[in-house]
């Protein structure tokens, strides 16, 4: 089990702030898993349309859309970051 | 880093306010090495009345390392004595404290580009998210990353 965190908007549009799934063996990097969350229903469909804009982090550091997520504990997900 | 003591590296995201000027006394405390120390403050801005609060989420645990990581790439590149970073998170009010930067060196150019450096680089990669509430009760919001701000990171490259 891989656990996902979502944070601003994404996380509003999939309606949790968290969960824990079951990857594909087929997953194999940041962009493999936007592909295949968006098939697990409407909601996330609509979180992750604009895969480009899309933020992702593997245990807490970041990582490009093409890079493994072989191994991770904690897979984030989240939009351009707007602190400061 | 003076006679191999290395620079205090204080990290921290917190819900109430800070106090800028105790940050920065207790920073250049026992620092006879620095000469220099620039305090930048970040607030929350009205948007000409439009506004009655921004709304701080973070990703915890990610976003004080994350700020860790720049504020320790920050004092190695410009040989800072000392760094101090403290991003608050939750509701905060129009003339309210989002962010202060603290950043302590020998000389005046290291400490303005160490403090404008942390700040380019939190605003595009520490993972904090500013919703809008507007002054009529609505809801507004996420606010949009703005382009400038990677403009802003991409000179330090």
């Amino acid at each position: 089990m891989t656990k996902l965190v979502y944070f601003a908007w994404v996380r509003e549009r999939i309606g949790k702030g968290e969960e824990e799934i079951d990857l594909p063996a087929a997953v194999k990097t940041g962009a493999d898993l936007l592909r295949h969350l968006k098939t697990r229903g409407e909601e996330y469909a609509h979180a992750l349309e604009h895969e480009k804009v899309i933020c992702i982090a593997v245990d807490q550091e970041h990582v490009e859309h093409d890079e493994t997520i072989a191994g991770a504990r904690e897979i984030a997900l989240f939009p351009p970051m707007t602190g400061g | 880093m003076a006679g191999g003591v290395p620079a205090p590296v204080v990290v921290r995201v917190q819900r109430e306010d800070f106090d800028a000027a105790a940050e920065t006394a207790r920073l250049t405390a026992g620092s006879a090495a620095a000469g220099a120390v620039v305090t930048f403050t970040g607030l929350c801005r009205d948007e000409g009345g439009r506004l009655s609060a921004l709304e701080l989420e973070h990703y915890p645990g990610m976003a004080e390392a994350e700020i860790g990581r720049i504020c320790r790439t920050a004092v190695e590149r410009f040989s800072l004595l000392g760094i101090a970073a403290i991003h608050r998170v939750g509701k905060i009010a129009p003339g309210g404290n989002i962010v202060l930067v603290v950043a302590l060196a020998p000389h005046r150019h290291a400490a303005f580009d160490g403090a404008s450096f942390v700040m380019d680089y939190l605003k595009t990669s520490a993972p904090f998210w500013k919703k809008e509430h507007f002054a009529d009760g609505s809801q507004g919001g996420w606010v949009d990353a703005k382009d400038s701000d990677d403009r802003a990171r991409e000179k330090w490259s």
